[in-house]
Protein backbone atom coordinates (compact mmCIF):
# COMPACT_ATOMS: atom_id res chain seq x y z
CA UNK A 1 0.00 0.00 0.00
CA UNK A 2 2.93 2.38 0.64
CA UNK A 3 3.94 3.07 -2.92
CA UNK A 4 0.45 3.29 -4.40
CA UNK A 5 -0.30 5.97 -1.82
CA UNK A 6 2.89 7.81 -2.67
CA UNK A 7 1.97 7.58 -6.34
CA UNK A 8 -1.45 9.11 -5.69
CA UNK A 9 0.22 11.95 -3.79
CA UNK A 10 2.51 12.69 -6.74
CA UNK A 11 -0.43 14.53 -8.34
CA UNK A 12 -0.82 16.87 -5.41
CA UNK A 13 -1.73 17.02 -1.72
CA UNK A 14 -4.64 14.94 -0.42
CA UNK A 15 -6.07 13.62 2.84
CA UNK A 16 -6.48 9.98 3.81
CA UNK A 17 -10.10 9.53 2.88
CA UNK A 18 -9.60 11.10 -0.53
CA UNK A 19 -6.79 8.64 -1.20
CA UNK A 20 -9.02 5.73 -0.30
CA UNK A 21 -11.69 6.93 -2.71
CA UNK A 22 -9.19 7.54 -5.49
CA UNK A 23 -7.81 4.05 -5.13
CA UNK A 24 -11.26 2.50 -5.21
CA UNK A 25 -12.27 4.44 -8.26
CA UNK A 26 -9.11 3.60 -10.13
CA UNK A 27 -8.98 -0.11 -9.40
CA UNK A 28 -12.69 -0.89 -9.42
CA UNK A 29 -14.73 -3.39 -7.47
CA UNK A 30 -12.42 -6.35 -8.07
CA UNK A 31 -9.73 -4.95 -5.86
CA UNK A 32 -10.47 -5.55 -2.17
CA UNK A 33 -11.70 -2.27 -0.70
CA UNK A 34 -8.80 -0.63 1.10
CA UNK A 35 -9.41 -0.28 4.80
CA UNK A 36 -9.35 3.38 5.76
CA UNK A 37 -7.63 2.57 9.06
CA UNK A 38 -4.86 0.82 7.18
CA UNK A 39 -4.46 3.86 4.97
CA UNK A 40 -4.06 6.19 7.97
CA UNK A 41 -1.53 3.84 9.56
CA UNK A 42 0.46 3.66 6.33
CA UNK A 43 0.38 7.45 5.93
CA UNK A 44 1.72 7.76 9.48
CA UNK A 45 4.61 5.46 8.65
CA UNK A 46 5.37 7.26 5.40
CA UNK A 47 5.47 10.52 7.29
CA UNK A 48 7.79 9.07 9.93
CA UNK A 49 10.21 7.92 7.24
CA UNK A 50 10.18 11.36 5.64
CA UNK A 51 8.58 10.38 2.35
CA UNK A 52 5.52 12.57 2.92
CA UNK A 53 4.64 15.49 5.17
CA UNK A 54 1.28 16.15 6.78
CA UNK A 55 -0.30 19.47 7.58
CA UNK A 56 -3.27 19.94 9.88
CA UNK A 57 -6.11 21.81 8.27
CA UNK A 58 -8.70 23.23 10.61
CA UNK A 59 -12.32 22.73 9.68
CA UNK A 60 -15.05 24.76 11.32
CA UNK A 61 -17.74 22.11 11.68
CA UNK A 62 -15.61 18.97 11.78
CA UNK A 63 -12.43 17.70 13.43
CA UNK A 64 -9.20 18.78 11.80
CA UNK A 65 -7.99 16.78 8.85
CA UNK A 66 -4.46 16.11 7.82
CA UNK A 67 -3.46 16.90 4.26
CA UNK A 68 -0.35 15.13 3.03
CA UNK A 69 2.10 16.05 0.34
CA UNK A 70 5.03 14.21 -1.21
CA UNK A 71 8.58 15.17 -0.15
CA UNK A 72 11.58 15.05 -2.48
CA UNK A 73 12.63 11.79 -0.78
CA UNK A 74 9.15 10.45 -1.52
CA UNK A 75 9.44 11.42 -5.15
CA UNK A 76 12.79 9.63 -5.33
CA UNK A 77 11.32 6.48 -3.73
CA UNK A 78 8.67 6.51 -6.46
CA UNK A 79 11.27 6.85 -9.19
CA UNK A 80 13.09 3.81 -7.81
CA UNK A 81 9.77 1.93 -7.65
CA UNK A 82 9.03 2.58 -11.30
CA UNK A 83 12.61 1.80 -12.26
CA UNK A 84 12.70 -1.74 -10.84
CA UNK A 85 10.94 -4.65 -12.54
CA UNK A 86 8.94 -6.85 -10.18
CA UNK A 87 9.61 -10.48 -9.33
CA UNK A 88 7.68 -12.94 -11.45
CA UNK A 89 4.64 -14.52 -9.78
CA UNK A 90 5.41 -17.77 -8.05
CA UNK A 91 3.89 -21.16 -8.73
CA UNK A 92 1.32 -22.17 -6.11
CA UNK A 93 3.97 -23.86 -4.05
CA UNK A 94 1.78 -25.09 -1.20
CA UNK A 95 -0.38 -27.08 -3.60
CA UNK A 96 2.74 -28.40 -5.29
CA UNK A 97 4.03 -29.66 -1.94
CA UNK A 98 0.74 -31.48 -1.35
CA UNK A 99 0.94 -33.04 -4.78
CA UNK A 100 4.55 -34.09 -4.39
CA UNK A 101 4.17 -35.54 -0.92
CA UNK A 102 0.70 -37.11 -1.08
CA UNK A 103 1.77 -40.58 -2.33
CA UNK A 104 4.19 -41.09 0.54
CA UNK A 105 1.62 -40.35 3.18
CA UNK A 106 -1.11 -42.67 1.98
CA UNK A 107 -3.52 -39.97 3.16
CA UNK A 108 -4.44 -38.30 -0.13
CA UNK A 109 -4.75 -39.24 -3.76
CA UNK A 110 -2.99 -37.03 -6.30
CA UNK A 111 -5.82 -37.01 -8.81
CA UNK A 112 -8.32 -36.08 -6.11
CA UNK A 113 -6.03 -33.27 -5.04
CA UNK A 114 -5.90 -31.99 -8.61
CA UNK A 115 -9.66 -32.22 -9.01
CA UNK A 116 -10.27 -30.36 -5.78
CA UNK A 117 -7.80 -27.66 -6.71
CA UNK A 118 -9.38 -27.32 -10.16
CA UNK A 119 -12.82 -26.80 -8.63
CA UNK A 120 -11.38 -24.06 -6.47
CA UNK A 121 -9.82 -22.30 -9.48
CA UNK A 122 -12.93 -22.69 -11.61
CA UNK A 123 -15.08 -21.17 -8.91
CA UNK A 124 -12.67 -18.27 -8.59
CA UNK A 125 -12.69 -17.90 -12.36
CA UNK A 126 -16.46 -17.72 -12.29
CA UNK A 127 -16.37 -15.04 -9.65
CA UNK A 128 -13.88 -13.07 -11.69
CA UNK A 129 -16.15 -13.36 -14.74
CA UNK A 130 -18.98 -11.96 -12.69
CA UNK A 131 -16.85 -9.13 -11.39
CA UNK A 132 -15.85 -8.32 -14.96
CA UNK A 133 -19.49 -8.31 -16.05
CA UNK A 134 -20.46 -6.02 -13.17
CA UNK A 135 -17.56 -3.62 -13.57
CA UNK A 136 -18.00 -0.32 -15.35
CA UNK A 137 -17.14 -1.00 -18.99
CA UNK A 138 -15.13 2.18 -19.31
CA UNK A 139 -12.82 1.46 -16.40
CA UNK A 140 -9.98 -0.05 -18.40
CA UNK A 141 -7.60 -0.34 -15.49
CA UNK A 142 -10.13 -2.33 -13.45
CA UNK A 143 -10.81 -4.63 -16.41
CA UNK A 144 -7.12 -5.20 -17.00
CA UNK A 145 -6.68 -6.15 -13.36
CA UNK A 146 -9.45 -8.75 -13.61
CA UNK A 147 -8.19 -10.03 -16.94
CA UNK A 148 -4.70 -10.42 -15.50
CA UNK A 149 -6.09 -12.47 -12.63
CA UNK A 150 -8.05 -14.62 -15.09
CA UNK A 151 -5.02 -15.28 -17.25
CA UNK A 152 -2.99 -16.32 -14.21
CA UNK A 153 -5.74 -18.71 -13.24
CA UNK A 154 -5.92 -20.02 -16.77
CA UNK A 155 -2.21 -20.81 -16.58
CA UNK A 156 -2.69 -22.54 -13.23
CA UNK A 157 -5.53 -24.59 -14.73
CA UNK A 158 -3.39 -25.53 -17.73
CA UNK A 159 -0.68 -26.63 -15.38
CA UNK A 160 -3.13 -28.77 -13.38
CA UNK A 161 -4.09 -30.38 -16.67
CA UNK A 162 -0.44 -31.21 -17.32
CA UNK A 163 -0.10 -32.69 -13.84
CA UNK A 164 -3.15 -34.81 -14.43
CA UNK A 165 -1.94 -36.05 -17.81
CA UNK A 166 1.44 -37.03 -16.40
CA UNK A 167 0.24 -38.59 -13.18
CA UNK A 168 -2.65 -40.52 -14.68
CA UNK A 169 -0.24 -42.34 -16.96
CA UNK A 170 1.56 -43.67 -13.90
CA UNK A 171 -1.59 -45.15 -12.40
CA UNK B 1 -38.99 -44.63 -5.78
CA UNK B 2 -39.77 -41.75 -8.06
CA UNK B 3 -37.51 -39.16 -9.60
CA UNK B 4 -39.30 -35.83 -9.35
CA UNK B 5 -36.80 -34.04 -11.52
CA UNK B 6 -37.78 -33.25 -15.10
CA UNK B 7 -36.74 -35.56 -17.92
CA UNK B 8 -33.17 -34.85 -18.96
CA UNK B 9 -32.83 -32.99 -22.23
CA UNK B 10 -29.94 -35.29 -22.96
CA UNK B 11 -28.78 -38.53 -21.42
CA UNK B 12 -25.96 -40.82 -22.43
CA UNK B 13 -24.89 -44.16 -21.05
CA UNK B 14 -21.76 -46.17 -21.70
CA UNK B 15 -20.69 -44.20 -24.76
CA UNK B 16 -17.60 -45.59 -26.48
CA UNK B 17 -15.94 -44.39 -29.66
CA UNK B 18 -12.65 -45.55 -31.11
CA UNK B 19 -11.13 -43.96 -34.19
CA UNK B 20 -9.42 -46.38 -36.55
CA UNK B 21 -7.00 -44.47 -38.70
CA UNK B 22 -3.42 -45.05 -39.55
CA UNK B 23 -1.41 -46.41 -36.66
CA UNK B 24 -2.83 -47.54 -33.36
CA UNK B 25 -6.58 -47.15 -32.75
CA UNK B 26 -7.40 -43.95 -30.82
CA UNK B 27 -9.77 -44.49 -27.92
CA UNK B 28 -11.46 -41.09 -28.04
CA UNK B 29 -14.40 -41.84 -25.76
CA UNK B 30 -14.09 -44.67 -23.27
CA UNK B 31 -17.30 -45.22 -21.40
CA UNK B 32 -19.13 -41.97 -20.72
CA UNK B 33 -22.34 -41.52 -18.74
CA UNK B 34 -23.83 -38.07 -18.82
CA UNK B 35 -27.09 -36.36 -17.99
CA UNK B 36 -28.05 -32.79 -18.87
CA UNK B 37 -31.22 -31.40 -17.34
CA UNK B 38 -33.42 -28.62 -18.70
CA UNK B 39 -31.92 -25.18 -18.12
CA UNK B 40 -28.44 -26.46 -17.29
CA UNK B 41 -25.33 -24.87 -18.73
CA UNK B 42 -22.64 -27.55 -18.76
CA UNK B 43 -19.06 -27.10 -19.95
CA UNK B 44 -16.76 -29.97 -20.86
CA UNK B 45 -13.09 -29.03 -20.59
CA UNK B 46 -9.88 -30.91 -21.07
CA UNK B 47 -6.66 -30.92 -23.06
CA UNK B 48 -6.77 -31.16 -26.83
CA UNK B 49 -6.92 -34.76 -27.89
CA UNK B 50 -8.85 -35.80 -24.78
CA UNK B 51 -11.84 -36.73 -26.92
CA UNK B 52 -14.20 -33.96 -25.92
CA UNK B 53 -15.08 -32.94 -29.47
CA UNK B 54 -15.73 -36.56 -30.38
CA UNK B 55 -18.05 -36.78 -27.40
CA UNK B 56 -19.96 -33.72 -28.58
CA UNK B 57 -20.20 -35.15 -32.08
CA UNK B 58 -21.68 -38.36 -30.65
CA UNK B 59 -24.20 -36.36 -28.64
CA UNK B 60 -25.27 -34.42 -31.72
CA UNK B 61 -25.50 -37.53 -33.90
CA UNK B 62 -22.68 -36.33 -36.16
CA UNK B 63 -20.85 -39.57 -35.38
CA UNK B 64 -22.27 -42.84 -34.12
CA UNK B 65 -20.94 -44.53 -30.98
CA UNK B 66 -19.38 -48.00 -31.07
CA UNK B 67 -21.28 -48.77 -27.89
CA UNK B 68 -23.70 -47.06 -25.56
CA UNK B 69 -26.92 -45.13 -25.99
CA UNK B 70 -28.20 -41.57 -26.14
CA UNK B 71 -31.62 -40.31 -25.14
CA UNK B 72 -33.08 -36.99 -26.26
CA UNK B 73 -35.88 -35.82 -23.99
CA UNK B 74 -36.21 -39.37 -22.72
CA UNK B 75 -36.40 -40.86 -26.19
CA UNK B 76 -33.79 -43.48 -27.12
CA UNK B 77 -31.93 -42.63 -30.32
CA UNK B 78 -30.41 -46.09 -30.91
CA UNK B 79 -32.51 -46.71 -33.99
CA UNK B 80 -32.26 -43.22 -35.45
CA UNK B 81 -31.18 -43.10 -39.09
CA UNK B 82 -28.84 -40.41 -40.44
CA UNK B 83 -31.88 -38.64 -41.84
CA UNK B 84 -33.62 -38.71 -38.49
CA UNK B 85 -30.56 -37.22 -36.78
CA UNK B 86 -30.49 -34.48 -39.40
CA UNK B 87 -34.09 -33.63 -38.51
CA UNK B 88 -33.23 -33.59 -34.79
CA UNK B 89 -30.35 -31.24 -35.49
CA UNK B 90 -32.84 -28.83 -36.97
CA UNK B 91 -35.50 -29.12 -34.32
CA UNK B 92 -34.16 -30.34 -31.03
CA UNK B 93 -30.42 -29.64 -31.18
CA UNK B 94 -28.67 -26.49 -32.34
CA UNK B 95 -24.93 -26.72 -32.92
CA UNK B 96 -22.19 -24.11 -33.23
CA UNK B 97 -18.69 -25.06 -34.32
CA UNK B 98 -15.22 -23.58 -33.95
CA UNK B 99 -15.02 -22.62 -37.62
CA UNK B 100 -18.63 -21.40 -37.87
CA UNK B 101 -19.48 -23.68 -40.84
CA UNK B 102 -21.71 -21.10 -42.49
CA UNK B 103 -22.77 -21.64 -46.09
CA UNK B 104 -20.29 -19.35 -47.82
CA UNK B 105 -22.40 -18.53 -50.89
CA UNK B 106 -25.53 -17.64 -48.95
CA UNK B 107 -26.13 -14.27 -47.35
CA UNK B 108 -26.27 -13.87 -43.57
CA UNK B 109 -30.07 -13.68 -43.73
CA UNK B 110 -30.33 -16.85 -45.81
CA UNK B 111 -27.92 -18.74 -43.58
CA UNK B 112 -30.17 -18.05 -40.61
CA UNK B 113 -33.51 -18.56 -42.37
CA UNK B 114 -32.59 -21.76 -44.17
CA UNK B 115 -32.88 -24.12 -41.17
CA UNK B 116 -36.21 -22.52 -40.24
CA UNK B 117 -37.57 -23.09 -43.76
CA UNK B 118 -36.22 -26.65 -43.80
CA UNK B 119 -37.99 -27.27 -40.50
CA UNK B 120 -41.27 -26.22 -42.11
CA UNK B 121 -41.62 -22.61 -40.96
CA UNK B 122 -43.56 -20.24 -43.24
CA UNK B 123 -41.21 -17.79 -45.03
CA UNK B 124 -42.76 -14.88 -43.17
CA UNK B 125 -42.18 -16.53 -39.82
CA UNK B 126 -38.61 -17.52 -40.72
CA UNK B 127 -37.93 -13.95 -41.65
CA UNK B 128 -39.38 -12.60 -38.42
CA UNK B 129 -37.30 -15.03 -36.36
CA UNK B 130 -34.19 -14.10 -38.29
CA UNK B 131 -34.77 -10.38 -37.83
CA UNK B 132 -35.27 -10.77 -34.12
CA UNK B 133 -32.19 -12.93 -33.59
CA UNK B 134 -29.89 -10.79 -35.71
CA UNK B 135 -31.04 -7.68 -33.86
CA UNK B 136 -30.42 -9.37 -30.58
CA UNK B 137 -26.95 -10.45 -31.64
CA UNK B 138 -26.05 -6.97 -32.82
CA UNK B 139 -26.02 -7.90 -36.51
CA UNK B 140 -28.76 -5.65 -37.85
CA UNK B 141 -27.56 -4.21 -41.15
CA UNK B 142 -25.47 -7.28 -41.98
CA UNK B 143 -28.37 -9.28 -43.47
CA UNK B 144 -27.13 -8.97 -47.04
CA UNK B 145 -23.46 -9.53 -46.23
CA UNK B 146 -21.78 -12.75 -47.24
CA UNK B 147 -20.06 -14.73 -44.45
CA UNK B 148 -16.62 -14.03 -45.93
CA UNK B 149 -17.15 -10.29 -45.48
CA UNK B 150 -17.63 -10.62 -41.71
CA UNK B 151 -15.11 -10.84 -38.87
CA UNK B 152 -14.73 -14.13 -37.03
CA UNK B 153 -16.75 -12.85 -34.10
CA UNK B 154 -19.56 -11.75 -36.38
CA UNK B 155 -19.57 -15.07 -38.23
CA UNK B 156 -19.86 -16.90 -34.93
CA UNK B 157 -22.82 -14.72 -33.98
CA UNK B 158 -24.50 -15.61 -37.29
CA UNK B 159 -23.80 -19.28 -36.53
CA UNK B 160 -25.39 -18.81 -33.11
CA UNK B 161 -28.48 -17.24 -34.72
CA UNK B 162 -28.68 -20.14 -37.16
CA UNK B 163 -28.38 -22.67 -34.33
CA UNK B 164 -31.14 -21.01 -32.30
CA UNK B 165 -33.61 -20.06 -35.03
CA UNK B 166 -35.80 -23.13 -34.43
CA UNK B 167 -35.70 -22.73 -30.63
CA UNK B 168 -34.00 -26.08 -30.01
CA UNK B 169 -34.23 -27.35 -26.42
CA UNK B 170 -30.49 -28.09 -26.52
CA UNK B 171 -27.58 -26.01 -27.81
CA UNK B 172 -24.27 -27.80 -28.41
CA UNK B 173 -21.20 -25.59 -28.81
CA UNK B 174 -17.87 -27.06 -29.93
CA UNK B 175 -15.00 -24.66 -29.10
CA UNK B 176 -17.17 -21.71 -30.17
CA UNK B 177 -14.40 -19.24 -29.32
CA UNK B 178 -11.56 -21.46 -30.53
CA UNK B 179 -10.76 -19.28 -33.51
CA UNK B 180 -11.64 -15.91 -32.00
CA UNK B 181 -9.49 -13.28 -30.29
CA UNK B 182 -10.03 -12.40 -26.66
CA UNK B 183 -12.65 -9.77 -27.47
CA UNK B 184 -14.58 -12.28 -29.58
CA UNK B 185 -14.26 -14.82 -26.77
CA UNK B 186 -15.79 -12.42 -24.26
CA UNK B 187 -18.59 -11.69 -26.71
CA UNK B 188 -19.42 -15.38 -27.16
CA UNK B 189 -19.27 -15.84 -23.41
CA UNK B 190 -21.65 -12.97 -22.81
CA UNK B 191 -24.13 -14.25 -25.40
CA UNK B 192 -24.11 -17.83 -24.15
CA UNK B 193 -24.70 -16.54 -20.62
CA UNK B 194 -27.55 -14.38 -21.79
CA UNK B 195 -29.33 -17.21 -23.62
CA UNK B 196 -28.75 -19.47 -20.66
CA UNK B 197 -30.33 -16.94 -18.31
CA UNK B 198 -33.43 -17.12 -20.45
CA UNK B 199 -33.60 -20.86 -19.98
CA UNK B 200 -31.57 -22.21 -22.91
CA UNK B 201 -29.94 -25.55 -22.09
CA UNK B 202 -26.33 -25.49 -23.26
CA UNK B 203 -23.56 -28.07 -23.53
CA UNK B 204 -20.26 -26.42 -24.31
CA UNK B 205 -16.94 -28.04 -25.19
CA UNK B 206 -13.93 -25.80 -24.63
CA UNK B 207 -10.32 -25.83 -23.55
CA UNK B 208 -10.70 -22.22 -22.36
CA UNK B 209 -11.33 -22.08 -18.63
CA UNK B 210 -12.60 -18.52 -18.87
CA UNK B 211 -15.33 -19.64 -21.23
CA UNK B 212 -16.03 -22.76 -19.13
CA UNK B 213 -16.50 -20.61 -16.04
CA UNK B 214 -19.63 -19.12 -17.60
CA UNK B 215 -21.26 -22.55 -17.14
CA UNK B 216 -22.78 -23.65 -13.87
CA UNK B 217 -21.37 -27.15 -14.13
CA UNK B 218 -17.94 -28.10 -15.42
CA UNK B 219 -16.96 -31.61 -16.49
CA UNK B 220 -13.24 -32.32 -16.76
CA UNK B 221 -12.54 -34.72 -19.54
CA UNK B 222 -9.28 -36.66 -19.71
CA UNK B 223 -8.26 -39.43 -22.00
CA UNK B 224 -11.78 -40.28 -23.09
CA UNK B 225 -13.23 -40.33 -19.59
CA UNK B 226 -14.94 -37.95 -17.18
CA UNK B 227 -12.36 -37.16 -14.50
CA UNK B 228 -14.49 -34.74 -12.51
CA UNK B 229 -17.98 -33.27 -12.62
CA UNK B 230 -18.33 -30.13 -10.51
CA UNK B 231 -21.14 -27.67 -9.91
CA UNK B 232 -19.75 -24.15 -9.68
CA UNK B 233 -20.93 -21.91 -6.87
CA UNK B 234 -23.85 -19.72 -7.75
CA UNK B 235 -23.40 -17.29 -4.90
CA UNK B 236 -21.85 -13.85 -4.74
CA UNK B 237 -18.09 -13.73 -4.45
CA UNK B 238 -17.04 -14.38 -0.88
CA UNK B 239 -14.21 -12.22 0.38
CA UNK B 240 -11.91 -15.15 0.93
CA UNK B 241 -8.31 -15.67 -0.11
CA UNK B 242 -9.42 -17.36 -3.34
CA UNK B 243 -10.40 -14.17 -5.03
CA UNK B 244 -8.68 -11.42 -3.12
CA UNK B 245 -5.49 -13.47 -3.12
CA UNK B 246 -5.45 -13.38 -6.90
CA UNK B 247 -6.03 -9.66 -7.01
CA UNK B 248 -4.44 -8.31 -3.90
CA UNK B 249 -1.56 -5.91 -4.12
CA UNK B 250 1.21 -6.39 -1.65
CA UNK B 251 1.38 -4.00 1.27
Amino acid sequence: MRLPLLALLARGPAHGYELKQDLEQLLGSAYPQPNVGQIYVTLGRLEKSGLIEGEDVTQSSRPNKKVYHLTEAGREALRVWFEDPEDEPRVRDEFFMKLALAPQTGLADQISLINRQRRQYLNTMRQLSRLAAAEDRDNRIAHLLIEGAMLHLQADLDWLERCQEELEELE
Amino acid sequence: MSDERPTPVLRAEGLVKTHHGEGAPAHAVRGVDLCVRPGEFVAITGPSGAGKSTLLHLLGGLQRPDAGSIWLDGECTDRYSEARWAVERRKRIGIVFQFFNLVSNLSVADNVELPALLAGAAPKQARAEREQLLAELGLTGKERSMPGELSGGEQQRVALARALVNHPPLLLADEPAGSLDSKGTREVMRLLSRFHQRGQTILLVTHDARLASAADRVISFFDGRIADDAALDGGTPPRRPGISGVLELKD
